[in-house]
């Protein structure tokens, strides 16, 4: 089987904005060691020819009407937001 | 007597004429909460003063256009986003998260006159299928308080068993609703994919996701789908097609109807007491005119593997909305926008939800993506032919819905693979998005045993009136956990 070693851990961590400590890191690497070899179960099936399915149900080109719908209210929204100022969210300063 | 253990039309019947008003129904609802839930634990907010106001308001509203759900209590999944009512996914990450619309599948019940008495619990954004993996809680199971009550909405199905709310919203996305209700001995139902609008269903694997009612009876369960059915322009994955009236399928004549019965459903793995009972339940239906049928689906076994790489690689897109920026928990310790980032989610997630976003990651990235994800598609592909050519020759296909009755909490392994196993039965069904039920079907050691019928796309009105054929010839689902009597 492929081990997913605590390196590919952080490697995938960074991809993923997840952060492990080395100690975690190990535990993870086992766990998902499992779930890796799991997955490789699917390499032995033949899908020569066989075309991906990527929606249950056959549907294109959804469309409606372009006016706008169900619009929130911004005050609203805001009030679940942590720091904001003038109706705008604040993060560090990224400079 | 509870009011919580009635029907929808036995409650209808004494709303009419005025023996109960729709404020006492409700009264009754928290009533048994109060005294059961303390043990239950299937709630994890009440909304009682709205769910008061809402009766009194019910009540003195006109006699005329009231169906058959009005004035009814219900609960709801707390993945399901409830206006001025937190939704957490049973997370730290969204603990103190108010949304600010309804789900549509909330909008509807709320026009069918239902009235919501709260949330309820569930395994982390939905990732697991024991209730244990919530941030908040462990619900119990009804029938025997030291087990799980089933994943991911054992607080639906413990709610509805213990007779603390008659209707549920629970979400299944590899067998979230069918499980926890076969644990629990009620009646789930998973809808085809796109019958239900999953607007303002917090997204764990888009593909895949579908929410679903949870009741006492089979007509119950098919009063809450007419309610919460059809298409909806806030999804676009929503089907347009035709809703039924579930209900009047319902007339117990399954005379030459063709059950296909899959090899692979009763075959390793499943439970010898399990595998008994169905065979017992296969016996029932032919002696109501079915005939029986043995097929195979040959790649049931790899379903397990194509269903955790497909949802992990949906779940991991779509949990990457979760950055402590606009919405849910914030990292005190982030000195900068990269440390909000990492540190908000690294504290947020539960070990469950990271371990699926990490391995959706690898699933998706440029080295594994064609080897992982896009096989993973191919194989549903492969999945989706098995169940077509089955139905090519019978109306319903029938089975377990689990392999064992409930488990004890904290009794299953960390072993994922064991529990993963465990899926066969009911992740194929989402991988092809056709619909399918959990019934009672019998009782082992004391703990309910689910029969799962399923059907092709859309076809839901046939596997209620199977369903209920088999529900009026026997009567598990008039047996009740003891945990609810001599309440009230």
């Amino acid at each position: 089987m492929t081990k997913f070693t605590a390196e590919d851990v952080h490697y995938f961590a960074n991809f993923a904005k997840l952060t492990f400590s080395d100690q975690e890191a190990e535990v993870f690497s086992e766990i998902i060691s499992e779930l890796v070899e799991f997955g490789d179960a699917l390499k032995e099936v033949d899908t020569d020819n066989i075309e991906p399915m990527t929606h249950p149900l056959q549907m294109f080109n959804v469309l409606r009407e372009d006016v706008p719908q169900d619009v929130l209210d911004r005050d609203e929204m805001l009030a679940s937001v942590k720091e904001h100022e003038d109706g705008m969210i604040k993060v560090p300063n990224i400079l | 007597m509870t009011l919580m253990k009635k029907t929808a039309a036995e409650l209808q019947a004494l709303l009419h004429n005025r023996e109960v008003s729709v404020k006492e129904v409700t009264e009754d609802s928290f009533k048994q909460i109060a005294a059961l839930d303390g043990k239950v634990k299937a709630f994890l907010a009440l909304t009682e003063e709205e769910a008061l106001a809402k009766a009194e308001a019910l009540d003195n509203s006109s006699i005329e256009g009231r169906g058959p759900l009005f004035g009814l209590p219900i609960g709801i999944k707390d993945n399901i986003v409830t206006k001025g009512t937190a939704t957490t996914c049973a997370s730290k990450m969204l603990e103190n998260f108010v949304p600010v619309y309804n789900a549509t599948a909330v909008e509807k019940v709320n026009d069918a006159g239902m009235v919501s008495v709260g949330k309820l619990n569930m395994d982390e954004f939905a990732m697991g299928s024991t209730t244990e993996r919530s941030a908040f809680q462990t619900t119990h199971n009804p029938w025997n308080l030291d087990c799980v009550p089933g994943g991911s909405s054992g607080g639906s199905a413990a709610a509805v068993a213990a007779g603390e709310v008659p209707f549920s919203l629970g979400t299944d996305t590899g067998g979230s609703v069918r499980q926890p209700a076969a644990f629990c001995g009620v009646v789930g139902m998973k809808p085809t994919y796109g019958r239900v609008s999953r607007s303002g269903l917090v997204a764990f694997a888009s593909s895949l996701d579908q929410i679903g009612p949870i009741t006492r009876t089979v007509e119950d369960n098919a009063l809450l789908l007419n309610a919460i059915s059809g298409v909806d322009h806030r999804d676009s994955s929503s089907s347009p097609q035709q809703v039924p009236d579930f209900k009047a399928a319902l007339t117990g004549d399954i005379k030459g109807l063709r059950i296909a019965v899959p090899k692979e459903y009763l075959g390793e793995g499943i439970e010898e007491d399990v595998k008994d009972k169905v065979r017992a339940s296969l016996k029932v239906l032919e002696s109501l005119g079915a005939s029986i049928g043995e097929v195979t689906l040959p790649h049931s076994k790899y379903a397990s593997s194509t269903y955790y790489t497909i949802a992990t690689a949906e779940a991991s897109s779509n949990l990457a909305r979760f950055d402590g920026i606009r919405y849910g928990y914030r990292s005190e310790s982030a000195k900068n926008l990269e440390e909000i980032y990492l540190r908000s989610r690294s504290e947020g997630f539960g070990t469950e939800v990271k371990k699926r976003i990490m391995y959706g990651t690898y699933a998706l990235s440029a080295d594994h993506h064609e080897e992982l994800y896009v096989k993973a598609m191919k194989v549903r592909t492969l999945i989706a032919q098995d169940f077509a050519s089955v139905f090519n020759n019978y109306d319903v296909i029938v089975g377990p819905t689990s392999a064992t009755t409930a488990y004890e909490i904290g009794g299953v392994a960390e072993n994922q693979v064991t529990l993963y196993a465990n899926d066969i039965l009911t992740v194929s069904v989402n991988l092809a998005g056709i619909p399918a039920i959990s019934i009672p079907c019998g009782f082992s050691n004391g703990l309910p045993v689910g029969l799962q019928i399923i059907g092709k796309h859309f076809d839901e009105a046939l596997i209620y009136k199977v369903a209920h054929a088999f529900e009026q010839a026997t009567d598990f689902h008039k047996r009740t956990p003891s945990i609810g009597e001599g309440t009230n």
